[in-house]
């Protein structure tokens, strides 16, 4: 439902801790916030190549989590319409200009018999 | 045109600025605002969409909540909750977690003013009974949301009739969801689906054997006899999940019925005398059931057409709202100089 929101345009951007790599912000397609332990994933894949979920992180309100963290937080949420920070790590510096940014996130929703959630894929700018 | 005397009520579930609220060009006062200057006098809230934090709903928050009541002349009338069996990756929520879960949720109903709760569909009807004193001692209505493709025939909601025939709790009831009365094939579906790339011989297939309400049942099979992919699978499936039944199946329980979530897809304008009209939803032939029933809660706006549109044209809920609200106005006999 709001699938082609799940990439924000804003906020690409390299990360600034020494590692290689970057953030994108993402929201989650769906009319609520949800508990941490029902995000199943927030999968990225970027320029084609997919990111190992070992090698992102996640950053709602300022708490970051790692992935193999979420299915037991149960005491925080991503809210509706929440951009989180979406942080990964890559081999090679992200070179400046267009790269293409691909989201999947899966949810656990109880009263679905099947995974909810949608997918996104924008071009996003990196600065130079 | 002047309605029969009755206590019908207009209201708005935020619910309905759902696409605003998402993209923040409306925060949760605005939503209150533009409801009651449309002529809405009760809110309904999703807690878990519109609260931050929840569930922990802060004093703050609770503090701005009544100022917007009073400074837009609305009322807090209900809340939504919902049931995450599926909290724990590893096991399903125990009975005793889930009434727990219901009694939380009824205890923010509570803290917001609200005398009505909405129980989402996949609430059992055992977890409903056992909370259901509980709700009473609070002043609460638990009312099992009866969401589409269900109906008062359907073996899910006969258990829930059960337990509140059996148990008489003036706690619980139902809450019909007018998605249940689609008669028509929602025409901001099937255009989208069109956008995205389905063949426009199986939508018209779609769409005729819905309108025709006939049987829906293998619409996704013969989909893929006909070289459907999955755009046309997709379209096919909501065909299933849409429904249609005899809106004055409501009156034998019309005591249980205590709210109204008012779904609605499309307002347009009726051909022959341009009143306001749902497209696919016959209001002029419901709002009277419940006049009939001497129903005397709230109509509460459920738009649900953003997530249709949003890919080719800029949603407007408000208008949207607006315009149910005119025709809500119609139906009810009110003259409220508006453009009712």
């Amino acid at each position: 439902m709001f699938d082609r929101y799940i990439v924000c345009e804003e906020g690409f951007r390299a990360l600034d801790d020494g590692r290689t790599g970057g953030v994108v912000e993402v929201r989650m397609p769906y009319y609520r916030g949800l508990t941490l332990s029902m995000v199943e994933a927030v999968d990225l894949v970027l320029d084609g190549r997919p990111v190992p979920p070992a090698r992102t992180t996640f950053t709602v309100h300022g708490r970051t989590y790692r992935f193999d963290q979420l299915p037991h937080t149960t005491d925080d949420r991503w809210e509706m319409g929440e951009r989180a920070q979406l942080a990964f790590e890559t081999d090679e510096p992200l070179t400046p200009g267009e790269h293409e940014v691909a989201v999947a996130v899966r949810l656990r929703i109880s009263y679905m018999p099947v995974p909810g959630g949608g997918r996104d894929t924008k071009r996003l700018t990196l600065a130079a | 045109m002047s309605a029969p005397a009755h206590q019908i009520k207009r209201g708005v579930s935020l619910y309905s600025f759902q696409e605003e609220y998402f993209l923040r060009t409306m925060s949760v006062e605005d939503c209150i605002r533009v409801a009651g200057e449309i002529g809405a006098t009760g809110i309904e809230l999703i807690p878990e969409q519109m609260i931050p934090g929840f569930p922990h709903v802060s004093d703050e928050f609770l503090a701005d909540w009544s100022a917007w009541m009073e400074k837009y002349g609305t009322t807090p009338v209900a809340t939504d909750l919902f049931l995450d069996t599926k909290l724990h990756p590893d096991r399903w929520l125990s009975q005793e977690e889930q009434v727990a879960s219901v009694c939380r949720d009824v205890d923010i109903a509570v803290r917001l003013g609200a005398t009505v709760v909405r129980a989402i569909i996949n609430t059992p009807p055992e977890v409903m009974e056992e909370a259901a004193p509980y709700a009473e001692e609070q002043g609460v209505r638990l009312l099992l949301e009866v969401h589409a493709p269900f109906h008062y025939g359907h073996p899910w909601i006969l258990e829930h009739l059960e337990v509140m025939y059996r148990t008489g709790s003036p706690a619980l009831g139902l809450m019909p969801d007018m998605g249940t009365y689609v008669e028509r094939f929602p025409r901001v579906v099937s255009e989208r689906a069109l956008r995205d790339g389905a063949k426009p011989e199986l939508v018209d297939y779609i769409v005729k054997t819905y309108d025709d309400h006939g049987d829906t049942h293998a619409l996704t099979d013969v989909v893929n006899y006909r070289g459907g992919g999955p755009v046309d699978f997709g379209l096919a499936r909501q065909a299933t999940h849409y429904i249609w039944s005899e809106p004055k199946a409501m009156l034998e329980h019309m005591p249980l019925i205590g709210h109204v979530q008012a779904k609605f897809y499309e307002m347009t304008l009726d051909e022959a005398t341009g009143a306001e009209v749902e497209y696919s939803i016959p209001y002029d032939r419901i709002v009277p059931v419940f006049v009939e029933g001497g129903f005397d809660g709230y109509l509460s706006s459920e738009y649900e057409g953003n997530r249709h549109i949003q890919d080719a044209f800029p949603v407007d809920s408000v208008e949207q709202v607006r315009r149910q609200h005119a025709m809500f106005a119609r139906l009810l006999g009110e003259t409220t100089g508006e453009d009712a």
